[in-house]
């Protein structure tokens, strides 16, 4: 039996499960705290813009957004199959399209800072 | 030691003479500390001798009694009647054939099992003379868990994917593939992989975890099928993308 390409889909989707769950509970927070009018001076909107700005936290940033949008995607995908949408190849273009686009967007937004 | 009738509503089913299943009710005067087991042994020795299921060892090592108790996949031996109120419904593994009551047709998960070769296959053959292949606590620690499958079957009942999908070779024979794969004495890993590396072997997993929830002997397939994952993820770009460096 022939081996599955699965993996490569399937490693972006596990890198993405383990960043969104570490991250998403930092992020909560960090978006929380100026809700509740609490904003340390690192934080502060110009420090974030700056680091967005920044090679390095360009690259973080985009890197962590695609491998999460990837996650959901591909998560999605799984369980619509499990709901019983056999129609798993157009479920696939569409989701991954949509992870794409969602890609290449934050690249855009963070190129214009 | 106190007594209580139990109502039982056993799926009977006779391939020479039904065209479907149906249920039939018993009422069977239970010990308090018997398990669902005990009711149906009761049942075949003095209500009905016609009533056919598998048991053995009724101590959950020989893996042949599992049914659904409630809906759920259990070992008839472990099911104990102090847990369940009302009428107890049992039937026959979910999503295997039915061969006769209680009895299922398990040819699939025994093919399944021969596929993935549970079993060492060591790099040579050494005579007896060369002495034990050692091991360490360590290694032994690695694949241990997995050792303790008893080939029950309650996770294939419980598994959505293997009710959608019966191509999938399933939890418990990818763990087992698996437990031989992290054994430092083994060298057959490759073989195996040529089935379980494969679209419907481990990939068919969504993680839905029901495996490891309903396995009475904690094995925790689940948690085997996501190491496969990694370990065929990293095989794969090691693969592709270093040409040479491993088949
Ligand atoms: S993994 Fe657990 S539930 Fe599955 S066959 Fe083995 S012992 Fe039974
Ligand atoms: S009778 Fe052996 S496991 Fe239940």
């Amino acid at each position: 039996m022939a081996k599955s390409n699965k993996p490569i889909v399937w490693g972006l989707f596990a890198a993405g499960g383990t960043v969104t769950a570490f991250l998403t509970p930092v992020l909560l927070l960090l978006t929380l705290l100026p809700a509740f009018g609490v904003m340390p001076g690192l934080l502060s909107y110009d420090n974030l813009r700056g680091f967005a700005g920044h090679w390095f936290g360009r690259l973080l940033v985009f890197g962590i957004l695609f491998l999460m949008l990837w996650h959901a995607a591909h998560r999605l995908r799984v369980t619509l199959h499990d709901f019983g949408v056999r129609a798993d190849g157009l479920v696939a273009v569409a989701v991954y399209l949509a992870a794409a686009a969602g890609t290449v967007a934050t690249g855009y937004f963070l190129l214009r800072i | 030691m106190s007594e209580r009738i139990v109502e039982l509503e056993v799926l009977r089913f006779n391939p020479e003479t039904d065209s479907e299943p149906r249920f039939q009710r018993y009422s069977v005067p239970c010990m308090n500390e018997w398990v669902v087991l005990d009711a149906l042994n009761h049942v075949k020795e003095s209500i009905d001798p016609t009533l056919s299921y598998r048991w053995s060892c009724h101590m959950a090592v020989c893996g042949s009694c599992g049914m659904m108790i409630n809906g759920e996949p259990k070992l008839a031996c472990k099911a104990f009647l102090r847990e369940y109120e009302g009428v107890i419904r049992v039937e026959p593994l979910a999503h295997f054939p039915i061969q006769r009551d209680l009895v299922t047709v398990i040819d699939d998960f025994v093919t399944k099992l021969k596929r993935v070769k549970p079993y060492l296959i060591p790099k040579e053959d050494q005579p007896v003379e060369a002495g034990e292949f050692w091991q360490s606590p360590a290694e032994l620690k690695r694949y241990k868990q997995y050792t303790l499958c008893i080939n029950c079957m309650l996770c294939y009942a419980a598994c959505p994917e293997y009710g959608l999908v019966p191509k999938f070779i399933g939890p418990a024979a990818i763990t087992l593939a698996h437990r031989y794969n992290e054994d430092s004495r083994d060298s057959g890993r490759e073989e195996r992989q040529q089935e379980i590396a494969s679209n419907e072997g481990v990939w068919e997993c969504s993680f839905v975890g029901a495996c490891s929830e309903v396995c009475p002997e904690h094995v925790d397939p689940a948690g085997a099928l996501q190491q496969v994952k990694i370990k065929s993820t990293v095989d794969w770009y090691q693969e592709h993308l270093l040409p040479g460096s491993k088949k």
